[in-house]
């Protein structure tokens, strides 16, 4: 069971592309549909506390899976197996990237594969920016930080985004939890 | 002490990435920048490379930054880092704490840390846009034009695709995408310059 577990997600880890999402559907696939370890409610759940926590959302799924399937150890094997793939590719591109990076035509691709990036940046952010609660404080909150975030860069100012992410925390504590316990939580 | 340093840095970034991949690229950036450990470029390089590879994208991070740094150890160093948290939350949930995602104060948290993180991830992909097109400072800004053709080109193409064929374009496949195009947009000004 254990080897199984090690391997199923090194599996997970080396074919899913793109990370976080995409890697919701292959488990979804090989531990609910092929393999039967849980049922489709049980990996709803499991997303959920994926989801609300932090962390990539594949190491949070392979432990959580691991830990049902076989406890501590097992939570330890599938952790490593979705892990081992990536430490090794990203090991072995890293001897190489400089290199790689003196020939024309790759430094060439990268001009193009910035540009990607910060697409792909912008998309994520847009989509969540849809998905954002449409109420006054969560967009207040949103335009403070972003607008201080542009700010703080242009002006050369070092400050954590940590201390953003705390502060927004500690504000949705006492909103949410402190002074309107009760209505709010439905929401 | 390298290998502790690194394993800190991203055992805190592990500890704070919240909001998927994405939420994670504002925080490896600032603690990259600010070590020194690989230049603001170099860091979006790196992103890129990390989409198109197979794997979460905040281990790819990791693993790669930790190599550069500290060699083989170093990657394992950083890799561990930014795990662990993930791990020793998800076992204290399945073990102990069945119900924290349930958890008032916790819900309030996370509910008050979401707006952070869309604006922590759209003032980055804002900047990184500006700095593309050739910000350089707030005396210095010199429009790359080759930049500029690539971003629309490649916003012309995905509003094409998404919209007139209603297909999905993945990450994969919009990196691919795009270093085409630089490829190709550079060879002609290139040549169009000589």
């Amino acid at each position: 069971m254990l080897t199984e577990l090690f391997f199923t997600f090194a599996k997970i880890g080396l074919f899913t592309f793109g990370g976080g999402y995409a890697m919701i559907a292959q488990i979804k696939e090989t531990v609910v549909e092929q393999k039967r370890w849980l049922d489709e409610e049980e990996l709803m759940q499991i997303i959920t506390v994926a989801e609300s926590t932090p962390g990539p959302i594949a190491i949070n799924m392979a432990t959580y899976v691991g830990y049902k399937k076989k406890g501590l150890a097992g939570s330890a094997m599938a952790t490593l197996g979705v892990v081992l793939p990536s430490l090794v590719i990203l090991y072995v591109i890293s001897l190489f990237l400089d290199a790689f990076l003196q020939n024309r035509y790759v430094a060439y691709a990268f001009t193009g594969i910035k540009c990607g990036v910060a697409f792909l940046i912008l998309r994520a952010g847009i989509d969540l920016l849809k998905k954002l609660e449409k109420r006054v404080v969560p967009r207040i909150t949103f335009g403070i930080v972003f607008v201080l975030m542009i700010v703080f860069d242009l002006l050369s100012i070092s400050f954590s985004s940590i201390w953003f992410i705390l502060m927004g925390g500690v504000l949705g504590i006492v909103l949410y939890a402190v002074f309107s316990p009760k209505k709010e939580v439905e929401s | 002490m390298i290998y502790l340093l690194l394993f800190l840095e991203f055992f805190k970034i592990g500890l704070f990435c919240f909001g998927g991949a994405f939420g994670m690229i504002p925080l490896i950036e600032e603690t990259v920048v600010k070590h020194g450990w690989l230049t603001e470029s170099e860091i979006f390089n790196l992103i890129g490379v990390c989409e198109s590879t197979p794997g979460p994208i905040a281990v790819n991070t990791a693993t790669y930054v930790g190599s550069v740094m500290g060699g083989p150890l170093g990657s394992i160093a950083a890799t561990l880092g930014v795990v662990l948290p993930s791990f020793l939350i998800i076992l204290l949930i399945a073990a102990v704490l069945k119900n924290l995602t349930d958890n008032k104060y916790f819900k309030g948290f996370m509910r008050g840390v979401k707006p952070v993180v869309v604006a922590l991830i759209l003032s980055t992909g804002g900047l990184l846009l500006l700095k593309t097109i050739g910000y350089a400072g707030l005396q210095a800004f010199t429009v790359d034009w080759v930049s500029v053709v690539i971003l629309v080109l490649l916003v012309g193409i995905y509003v094409g695709i998404t919209r007139l064929w209603k297909k999905k374009l993945s990450a994969v496949k919009i990196i691919l995408l795009s270093a085409g195009l630089g490829v190709a947009v550079s060879m002609v000004a290139e040549s169009v310059s000589i």
